[in-house]
């Protein structure tokens, strides 16, 4: 009897570590996610600025300097200024960015006249004080200061201030200012390195796992292969990125920085992932079937083709997901192959300069602007989207491809 | 095979079309340098100038030189900045790979900063003060010549007057190039103030810079790695703790953090423009004059860096904490820039 209830003690014991296990796992995760949510959530509304713009029709629009025209109509707007550092102070709140949205202003309404409020990207500090990230302490707050504070007040009183969405973050590459900088060109860097990695990887490692799995006699020079790509698929990612230097910069001479040798270096470091997965998935297909199709005459390459591959293919594809997305969030290899660096343009193909969004991350995370916290959250909110796009693509895939038996 | 065989046709093929020529300007070089570099390069490449946006890659600045003096070429770098002057060995290196003409260009200063919580105790530190709460060997009781291990815990040890709270203070590691300098500038600094040991400087420059210059390494000092937004994540947790990191981020996190008054004279824009701040460096880049018509644009990013509304006074780096040089000096350098001045070292 007291033996049977000791047991019972344990086994409720066992299962409380357990569930406590499984708790805190679950609790690291929430914290990690709301944290990153609270501080990058904010990143997708930005500050704008209403400037009152009077433009005549008898203007020719091309020949506007839109920088001076645009702040000469926003400093009438305080008729009281007297002061250079007045001047300064009001204008230091719009964005450098204003300008150029200001020409697009100008190009859309040729031979029409412009007035009336215009909405203006605001500077990165009043977004960060309109957000609440920065306090206000008396009549400062962050980098505004008394000057800058009495215009803001202003502008408030009459409803000029405004968040709006923020169209830069997804739609422009980076920029020095925080107010500018978008992650386009970092996911379409990333996208071209990823794509590349699969259509290199994917092949090679395929065939390798087949040769290995159907091909290849037993013997200690196989046995030595295996034990490597098991190997392989433990080396720090960093050597990789040593190896793609090596090759690829130095020897075929590709350029630095492009997403293609981003991608080659990337394949070598997933191709041991994939060869482990596939020569598992197609140790997994019964023997039976392929006993029975080279007993139907079929050839080892057609039943290879025809029977073991496309029975292996959703492991295989699980596999190389993994893989893909290990490679999608890592930036150590891409550091000594020169992506980790200051890109303005959207790369428009493979051999341009490009950075990739885990990259992206690590530049915005060191960068002084205080701006760019929330921007950082917002760029690894992306990557976890597109992580957890990834690993649906693989469920969806084992669910549809899976063959019974 | 048939794929094996695709892939290789395709890396060969690549690799032919990738030797012509590129239109991009490449940069390397410091971290310090790289907030502002990067800036100048988005107005270079929004500029109505027909040249695209140089791509400027953060690899510290001995790392940068490494790079830019390993040869000519487009897969070598035209520009490299520096947070230190070029080295005589680095001079050299690139005289061995071919590259003798360089033109240099020094753009501004830089300030180190020691800051605190804005809730936490203010502090009046000398360099003196910094040398021995932070230095690995300081001296000993009264004896001159005599010392040991780095005895003090809290800063009221250092110096009476200072809090009684234990030394905590977050800085880069070895690596950076802010490190060197605040030990190079501050603790250095400090330690000549200790009469024996100016005079040790003449006899024994070794042991001297030895003394001076190495860190503590038993807990005081935390290296925070090269991240300056973690440090100042730490100090406003920790309010009896000190960080060190450049002007730039205290500038942008005034609310949260305030700089130390380092003797006597606290880290202001004036104070470290007009050299009164003396915890403070000079930045620098380094141009090829051999790519200067070769790679599109070198010449006129390096005059369009030198501008006065960039470098200038009011310029627009200044807003992002570059501290510029008196007007004189800069007109030296602009004109160098003009005319390509060789480095002469």
């Amino acid at each position: 009897m007291n033996k049977i209830s000791l047991r019972n003690k344990k086994e409720k014991r066992f299962q409380l570590y357990g569930k406590t296990a499984v708790l805190v796992a679950i609790s690291f995760l929430a914290i990690l996610l709301f944290n990153i949510f609270s501080t990058g959530i904010s990143a997708f509304k930005q500050t704008y600025v209403a400037v009152n713009l009077n433009i005549p029709l008898d203007v020719n629009k091309s020949e506007i300097n839109p920088r001076a025209e645009l702040n000469k109509s926003f400093l009438k707007m305080f008729p009281e200024i007297q002061s250079r550092t007045e001047r300064r102070a009001a204008l230091s709140l719009l964005s450098k960015g204003a300008k150029y949205e200001f020409e697009e202003l100008l190009d859309k309404n040729e031979g029409k006249i412009i007035e009336g409020y215009h909405w203006f990207l605001a500077s990165a500090d009043l977004d960060m004080y309109i957000k609440g990230t920065v306090k206000r302490q008396g009549d400062t707050a962050g980098r505004i200061d008394e000057n800058q504070m009495k215009f803001v007040d202003q502008l408030e009183s009459k409803n000029l201030i405004e968040l709006q969405s923020n169209k830069y973050l997804l739609s422009s590459a980076d920029s020095r200012e925080p107010e500018m900088a978008g992650i386009k060109g970092a996911i379409i860097g990333s996208l071209y390195s990823i794509l590349i990695a699969f259509l290199v990887s994917f092949p090679i490692a395929v065939m390798a796992a087949v040769y290995l799995e159907k091909i290849a006699s037993k013997n200690k020079f196989s046995d030595l292969i295996e034990t490597n790509i098991n190997n392989l698929a433990a080396v720090p990612s960093i050597v990789f990125g040593l190896l793609g230097l090596a090759i690829f910069l130095n020897f075929f001479e590709l350029p630095r920085s492009a997403p293609l040798v981003g991608g080659l270096t990337l394949a070598l470091m997933t191709l041991p992932t994939i060869v482990i997965a596939a020569r598992a998935a197609i140790k997994s297909v019964p023997p039976s079937i392929e006993e029975a199709a080279i007993g139907m005459g079929a050839s080892k390459v057609q039943t290879i083709f025809g029977f073991t591959l496309p029975l292996a293919m959703p492991g295989i594809l699980t596999g190389t997901i993994i893989g893909i997305a290990q490679a999608i969030g890592e930036t150590a290899p891409l550091l000594m192959i020169g992506m980790v660096a200051f890109v303005v343009d959207v790369p428009g193909g493979p051999m341009d300069a490009s950075t990739a969004l885990p990259v992206q991350i690590y530049l915005w995370a060191d960068s002084p602007e205080r701006a760019f916290t929330e921007r950082t959250s917002a760029a690894i909110m992306v990557l976890l989207a597109f992580l957890i796009l990834l690993n649906l693509t693989a469920i969806y895939l084992r669910k549809k491809l899976e063959k019974k038996w | 095979m048939k794929n094996l065989s695709t892939a290789l046709t395709f890396l060969v093929a690549l690799g032919v079309s990738s030797v012509e020529a590129r239109d991009t300007i490449k940069i390397v070089g410091s971290s310090t340098v790289y907030p502002f570099a990067t800036v100048v390069a988005e107005e270079f490449g929004r500029a109505d100038n027909g040249f695209k946006a140089p791509i400027i890659e953060s690899t510290g600045s001995g790392g940068g030189l490494k790079l830019f003096c390993a040869g000519k070429g487009p897969s070598t770098p035209d520009i490299t900045n520096a947070s230190r002057r070029i080295k005589m060995k680095e001079v050299k290196l690139c005289a061995k790979n071919g590259i003798t003409d360089i033109t240099e260009m020094k753009i501004g200063f830089d300030g180190i900063v020691v800051a605190n919580a804005k809730s936490g105790p203010t502090v009046q530190l000398t360099r003196k003060d910094l040398y021995l709460a932070l230095a690995k060997e300081v001296p000993i009781g009264i004896m001159d010549g005599v010392t040991g291990p780095n005895p003090y815990k809290t800063w009221n040890q250092v110096r009476a007057g200072l809090p009684n709270i234990p030394i905590v203070v977050y800085g880069p590691p070895p690596t950076s190039g802010t490190r060197d300098a605040f030990a190079e500038i501050a603790l250095s600094g400090g330690c000549s103030e200790i009469a024996w040991i100016k005079a040790l400087k003449k006899k024994d420059k070794k042991a001297w810079k030895k003394l001076c210059r190495t860190v503590r390494e038993d807990g005081p000092y935390v290296e925070a790695g090269e991240n300056d937004n973690l440090i100042i994540q730490k100090l406003t947790s920790n309010k009896d703790s000190f960080g060190v990191f450049g002007f730039s981020f205290l500038d942008q996190n005034k609310d949260k953090v305030k700089g130390a008054v380092i003797d006597g004279v606290a880290p202001t824009f004036d104070a470290i423009a007009s050299g009164d701040y003396k915890v403070s460096r000079s930045l620098f880049f380094y141009v090829k004059n051999d790519h200067v018509g070769v790679i599109p644009g070198v010449q006129e990013y390096m005059e369009f860096f030198m501008k006065d509304d960039a470098v200038g006074e009011g310029g627009y780096l200044v807003d992002k904490g570059l501290i510029p040089l008196p007007a004189s000096t800069r007109a030296k350098f602009q004109s160098d820039a003009k005319s390509l001045a060789k480095l002469v070292r």
